[in-house]
């Protein structure tokens, strides 16, 4: 893909051309390339898998089935998991308060009342009790009828935004919206003719 | 003082800041034989190292939004380096009652590294404001006065455009534009039946390659920096020539003190903390040219008191920092059913819009007096953290319908931004604060802030017309969505519709010109009437803030006070 191409030069650019000063674009020879990137991919994997810093592991396996329910794979693409919207927001959550104490609290709050509803935690829940806890803190309307849902309607609205941040900043997730851009062209077409627009 | 370097070589001139102003000054005043020393307050730009053009949000861990999601908008990670709302230790201060934002670079190239590249002519009309409305004063000089300039700055950063005659917002020499943006042609369409006048925008944004820089290559990521220098940025286009010459000397880190006076009265060189060592350094110079930045260039001036100037250098008339303005500011987001049918295309462009709609109501009884301009933009932009905020506020619920949701909503969004012109007012200026200094010991400013009735007019009247606009074009009215995608896109709504004072990024008239040394600070060459040898090169001299971005003037001006300079060197023993 074109695309690829061109992250992989981007990268590339900024990890080896830091020396060079001035303004002229210059060309990075392709052998240096190709071996830049593959050093970036063997770093990627030698990393392994995602160490929460914020969350602790049972709540970051909650947060991760939250973020698949909020934009979950389908025929079209991957879904938040994949996308690594949970390592995103454990990554910022871990480095700010307010979120640390509305989605630290949230994960909290809601196995607490699957507790009191179910009697377990909601990873434990079936499909049917957590879509009917999650209808509950989904909408706005349920904290103006009941206040007790207030601070669990802003944690799930947090966590509903910073998911489809996730997703939506991600690999697949510009995929999945169609952007075409982030090219080098040597012209600008404008907008393609459809009828109608 | 801690210490006072000795004194050592005495250069030509001084040049405080490297932005547009003090960019355009060490290329003229270097080439035209000059010795300069610049003094930085920030560090050196790297284009190769410090600019994220081409990157995907993905690769950085944070998103682009920085530690703990912090950083947004015009301070996000993508940006190129060009400054800050709050800079650690060197705070602002607001009189009770006043709201005012100040954005300020710490940074070669200064907020040129990131600008919105909008490069437009002030009008015939601008120079002589209280002529024609009897408001606000005159400039002292005329447009055909500054015309030559403007069109040698042009010639040489280039701007693409269009020749269209329309009244006061003079065409340039342009290179060609590039096509517009289907969300372009649909607001054309819509402004073609609102006889709204919608052309070309004008930006410093290459469609052809111009002196060695590459034509851009439509990325749209100009607020990134380009490391192709396809837009225009002082640090890449004009310092890189002035250190050519040999002639250049760059003092980065370099915080400005004061500048200092000889028993002669005249400006013999600035004294400075170097920032990295924490020491008081000083330079020694035949003339000083100050572009800090309108308030900035204002608090050095009112920072540097002796006995010959009580009151800060070049402020007998006490003027330096009246006449504060910023653009009037206004915002509104439109959603566009027939956008969300557009297939999937490359609409990235340059960075910033393709079209504009320049104020089309010139000459005409309004309601309010000057005029506006209309920026817009939107589209099917790389998203970005914050993309679809609006859309799960208004969707709520999750799984599949809220991720299509997204999709089908993804680009069919178009937010406008009108930018018209402040009327200067006695409620609105900069003074030293008399108690609180930066972490540099430096007294720091209090802003003073309030919106006159004519600016609020004209904010309502921009709502009007983009509700107009967006329901001619067939959209609905998206109540409280922010733009995402404009350079300038932190605005804070203050009253219904108005920006907060200061929070355009275009404030200025803090060391106005005039010929009349009771009521102005420089003389028509931005020569300060108390101290010949004392020039200023920002926004700073500015007497009106016309509802054209005041970049391309800031350069125009610095270069013909440049070459004044240069013709004066010698009778002034430069």
């Amino acid at each position: 893909m074109s695309a690829d191409a061109v992250t992989r030069r981007a990268v590339l650019k900024s990890l080896t051309m830091g020396a060079v000063a001035g303004s002229v674009m210059r060309v990075i020879p392709l052998e240096a390339a190709d071996h830049a990137h593959h050093m970036i991919e063997a770093e990627k994997q030698s990393a392994g898998a995602y160490a929460p810093k914020f969350f602790d592991a049972g709540d970051y396996k909650t947060l991760q089935a939250l973020c698949e329910t909020i934009i979950p794979a389908d025929a079209d693409s991957g879904g938040a998991v994949e996308a690594g919207a949970p390592e995103f927001i454990d990554l910022l959550t871990s480095e700010n308060e307010e979120y640390q104490k509305t989605l630290g609290g949230g994960v909290k709050w809601l196995d607490g009342n699957c507790h009191v509803r179910y009697g377990k935690p909601y990873l434990e829940c079936g499909q049917a009790q957590q879509k009917e806890i999650l209808d509950l803190i989904a909408f706005r309307r349920n904290a103006e009828a009941d206040e007790s849902l207030t601070s669990a309607v802003e944690f799930f609205t947090l966590l509903r935004n910073m998911t489809a941040d996730g997703f939506f900043t991600s690999k697949i997730g510009i995929k999945y919206l169609g952007y075409k851009g982030n090219t080098f062209l040597t012209h600008f077409d404008g907008c393609p003719a459809v009828e109608g627009v | 003082m801690l210490q006072i370097g000795p004194a050592k070589k005495i250069y030509d001139v001084c040049i405080v800041g490297s932005g547009a102003g003090g960019g355009t000054a060490a290329k003229v005043l270097t080439e035209g034989g000059l010795s300069v020393v610049m003094l930085e307050a920030g560090r050196r730009l790297d284009p190769d190292k410090d600019f994220k053009e081409h990157m995907w949000p993905y690769q950085l861990p944070h998103r682009g939004v920085g530690v703990g999601g912090r950083q947004r908008g015009i301070g996000d990670e993508f940006m190129a380096p060009n400054g800050f709302w709050e800079i650690e230790g060197e705070p602002y201060t607001i009189a009770p009652g006043s709201g005012f934002r100040w954005f300020r670079s710490r940074i070669e190239g200064g907020r040129t590294n990131h600008w919105g590249r909008i490069a437009l002519r002030f009008g015939p009309a601008d120079f002589r404001a209280h002529s024609t409305d009897g408001m606000g004063d005159d400039w002292p000089i005329s447009y055909e006065e500054l015309a030559p300039y403007y069109d040698k700055v042009e010639s040489y950063i280039g701007v693409f455009g269009s020749k269209e005659n329309v009244p006061n917002s003079p065409d340039g020499i342009f290179q060609p534009p590039p096509r517009p943006r289907c969300t372009e042609t649909l607001v054309k369409k819509a402004c073609d039946q609102l006889h709204i006048t919608c052309i070309p925008s004008r930006m410093a944004i290459l469609t052809r390659a111009l002196n060695g820089r590459d034509a851009c290559h439509y990325c749209a990521q100009c607020g990134r920096g380009c490391r192709s220098a396809s837009n225009f940025s002082s640090s890449q286009v004009m310092i890189p020539p002035a250190a050519a010459t040999g002639r250049l000397t760059m003092i980065a880190n370099a915080m400005a003190r004061e500048i200092v006076v000889g028993k002669d009265g005249r400006a013999e060189g600035v004294s400075y903390v170097e920032k990295t060592s924490k020491t008081e350094q000083r330079v020694n110079a035949k003339a000083v040219v100050v572009a800090a930045s309108a308030c900035e260039t204002a608090r050095l001036l009112l920072n540097s008191k002796s006995a010959s100037f009580p009151n800060g250098i070049a402020n007998g008339s006490g003027v330096v920092g009246r006449y504060l303005t910023d653009s009037v500011g206004s915002d509104l987001v439109g959603h566009f059913l027939q956008l969300e049918k557009m297939p999937a295309h490359n609409h990235d462009g340059v960075g910033g819009m393709h079209l504009y709609m320049p104020w089309w109501r010139f000459g005409k009884k309004n309601e309010f007096l000057r005029g506006y301009h209309i920026e817009f933009g939107g589209g099917r932009n790389m998203p970005g953290v914050g993309e679809f905020d609006y859309v799960c506020e208004t969707q709520e619920g999750y799984g599949a319908a809220l991720k299509q949701k997204c999709r089908s909503v993804y680009g069919a969004c178009i937010g406008f931004s009108g930018r018209g012109e402040m009327i200067p007012n006695e409620n609105c200026f900069c003074e030293l604060d008399p108690e609180v200094k930066d972490k540099w010991g430096i007294p720091v400013l209090r802003f003073h802030w309030k919106w006159g009735e004519n600016e609020l007019k004209m904010a309502d009247d921009m709502q009007q017309t983009f509700r107009q606009i967006i329901e001619a074009a067939g959209g609905t009215v998206l109540v409280g969505a922010r733009r995402h995608s404009k350079p300038s896109g932190d605005v804070q709504q203050q009253s219904n519709s108005i920006s907060t004072g200061g929070a355009i990024i275009h404030e200025l008239g803090t060391v106005r010109m005039g010929n009349d040394a009771k009521t102005s600070a420089l003389n028509s060459h931005c020569q300060a009437h108390e101290v010949k040898n004392l020039f200023v090169a920002d926004a700073a001299p500015f007497v009106t803030n016309p509802d054209k971005n005041p970049t391309l003037t800031i350069m125009a001006l610095a270069w013909r006070t440049s070459e004044y300079l240069l013709d004066q060197a010698k009778k002034m023993g430069v």
